[in-house]
């Protein structure tokens, strides 16, 4: 039973990771109607910015998860004004290709500093909580809180504060946000740097318990990409529940299936979902 | 410059490049010249696939590398492992990847725009992750070897660089003769309507999933045929042929090339692959270049080389009559920034 704890654990670890990401990708999505390609190598940019911080500089891990937030958030911001923003009107396919460039691009320069190594990086948190039997590694209890207190005050951002709201009130409706009087640019400089910071603290706070190298974000952004898909695009709790269902999936799946292919169970639940329900399994009409 | 350019434009020009392809080899420096030219038509033929569901069809594949090494890994398996020649495994490697472009199509094709990218990316990768752990048919990461090359009939070894150089450019004419001729036909006609517009396509009486399925299954041929013809020449493949690079590499050729049109595809193939082999330093790094000129192209010459020429070319013929063509080009320069300020 107690192996069976275990891995709702392990769930609950990796279900909170891929709910973050998911999440800056939906908000992303939800007002700009990009998907962004891009979103895995904002996340790896952000586990080599703690790293750099924490083994070159020296700095505390709160601290570099910080700094880290910061540049990515920049990164996110200045990707959106320089690619996106001049890719408005264009046909929808020249966002992707243009994400997938910015995909290629931070890989490359990051391998270019840092090379293809796998590297480890440490965390304050090293520490095994037992409870009566059930071993839980603090760190993966900081995922499971610190994803849980990031949901919280993002939710509380978008519902009580007035930055927020124009954040909601564009992905319910562009047109009605303009005629209101929102500002599109500051809103999606917004979007993106929180989808930016997201992907940094979810970045840092898996990277002690994972590895860091360059290709870190291709199965993460993947999998975000799965979660979005089946908690309908755009849609926040959407997020979290497809990165809870995810999570699970594979947790229990390479616990009680296959390890060696526990990364295919994702794209299976996927292939599967989509082939009955193309439109994803929590869809709103026109969000 | 115009009278120049317009003799681009001739079917002289192609005979004229079809002439220095076939002559390539014997003015070539060395056998690796040749070798690295038959590469990047292979990858063309790739690409030419490619053109066919994302530049004409309008429907980013992003699982193409996938099919790529699908045919690859059927031809070499038949051959290494089940005792097949060549020319038998050539077959069933297409048929093959038609058939499981067909079964991927029907389910993947009924979801649009960034649904069907997201799932052609997963696609993709279940692949690479089938090939790559699935390791009883594929042997895994060990790869694949002793492959077996084509033989000639007892005519010609296609185990000679030069002979199977000419085997590849033989396929590759075929490929884009044939595109030619989609481009121009009813059926080309309509994936570019579709491409347009799907509801606009579905108005005019066109059966979308039927035309849509049609090219995603020519395209993964087009893949199968070039996975083929790769892993005859290399002889050893592993299941980073399934790598998703593959298909951004392909993307990038198809864009700088020209997306959705006939001679793009192969000028932006031999152009990166050659532009790759002088400056071999960037091999590892090259993305740093490539990633920001995908972004650039996009935003500044979306139709690439060819594209941007076609549309100079229209542009100047136009320019040449005066009067009612110049106010009709006049309107469609216009109608854009309308769009832009009631958005």
């Amino acid at each position: 039973m107690n192996l069976f704890f275990q891995q709702i654990i392990n769930g609950l670890t990796l279900g909170s990771i891929y709910g973050l990401v998911a999440l800056g990708l939906t908000l992303v999505y939800g007002i700009l109607h990009i998907p962004n390609f891009a979103h895995g190598a904002l996340y790896m940019v952000g586990a080599f910015m703690s790293y750099f911080f924490m083994v070159d500089l020296g700095a505390h891990y709160w601290v570099a998860m910080a700094g880290s937030a910061i540049v990515v958030a920049a990164l996110a911001v200045l990707c959106e004004r320089l690619v996106f923003h001049p890719l408005r009107h264009s046909p929808p396919i020249h966002d992707k290709i243009a994400a997938i460039g910015i995909l290629l691009f931070l890989e490359a320069v990051v391998q270019m500093f840092w090379g293809s190594d796998f590297r480890r990086m440490s965390s304050p948190f090293t520490g095994i909580l037992n409870f009566d039997g059930l071993i839980i590694p603090e760190q993966r209890l900081l995922i499971i809180a610190g994803a849980f207190v990031l949901v919280v005050a993002l939710q509380l951002f978008l519902r009580k504060t007035m930055t927020g709201a124009t954040i909601i009130a564009m992905a319910q409706s562009r047109d009605g946000a303009f005629l209101v009087g929102i500002d599109a640019n500051r809103v999606a400089m917004m979007t993106f740097a929180i989808s930016g910071v997201l992907a940094a603290f979810a970045a840092t706070l898996y990277a002690p318990i994972n590895l860091v190298y360059p290709a870190m974000g291709h199965l993460v952004i993947m999998k975000a990409f799965v979660i979005i898909i089946l908690g309908g695009m755009g849609s926040i709790p959407g997020a979290i529940i497809g990165g809870m269902i995810i999570g699970f999936a594979e947790a229990l799946g390479g616990f009680y299936i296959s390890t060696s292919y526990k990364d295919i169970i994702a794209f299976g639940l996927l292939v599967l979902i989509l082939s009955v329900r193309p439109q994803g399994l929590f869809a709103k009409g026109a969000h | 410059m115009f009278k120049f350019a317009s003799m681009l434009m001739t079917p002289a020009a192609k005979y004229l490049m079809l002439a220095f392809a076939v002559l390539f080899p014997l003015v070539a420096a060395n056998e690796y010249q040749v070798y690295v030219m038959a590469t990047a038509f292979v990858w063309a033929i790739a690409v030419y696939g490619l053109n066919i569901i994302t530049g004409f069809c309008g429907q980013l594949n992003l699982a193409h590398g996938g099919f790529f090494a699908i045919g690859a890994y059927t031809l070499g398996l038949l051959t290494a492992d089940y005792g097949w020649s060549f020319w038998p495994a050539f077959l069933a490697a297409l048929v093959m990847t038609a058939a499981l472009g067909f079964l991927v199509g029907i389910v993947s094709l009924r979801l649009k725009e960034h649904y069907f990218a997201i799932f052609t990316l997963c696609v993709g990768f279940i692949i690479y992750l089938l090939i790559d752990k699935w390791e009883e048919l594929t042997h895994g990461a060990i790869g694949v070897r002793d492959i077996a090359a084509p033989y000639g009939f007892g005519v010609v070894d296609f185990t000679d660089t030069t002979p199977f150089y000419y085997l590849v450019l033989a396929f590759l004419v075929f490929a884009i003769w044939f595109m030619g001729r989609l481009s121009k036909s009813l059926l080309g006609r309509t994936f570019i309507a579709i491409r347009n517009g799907d509801e606009l396509a579905q108005s005019l009486g066109i059966n979308l999933m039927r035309n849509k399925v049609l090219a995603f299954v020519l395209s993964t041929t087009y893949a199968g045929l070039a996975g083929a013809l790769y892993a005859g020449m290399v002889r050893f493949i592993g299941p980073d042929e399934a790598n998703i690079q593959h298909t951004f590499d392909m993307i990038t050729y198809l864009l700088v090339g020209g997306i959705g049109t006939i001679m793009g595809p192969l000028l932006g193939t031999i152009g990166i692959v050659w532009i790759t082999q002088s400056l071999q330093f960037l091999e590892e790094y090259r993305m740093i270049i490539f990633g920001p000129l995908l972004v650039l192209l996009v935003i500044f010459f979306p139709r690439g080389i060819t594209g941007s020429f076609l549309t100079w070319m229209h542009r100047k013929s136009q320019a040449l009559v005066p009067g009612k063509k110049r106010e009709e080009s006049k309107v469609n320069t216009v109608q854009p920034r309308e769009a832009e300020s009631n958005a």
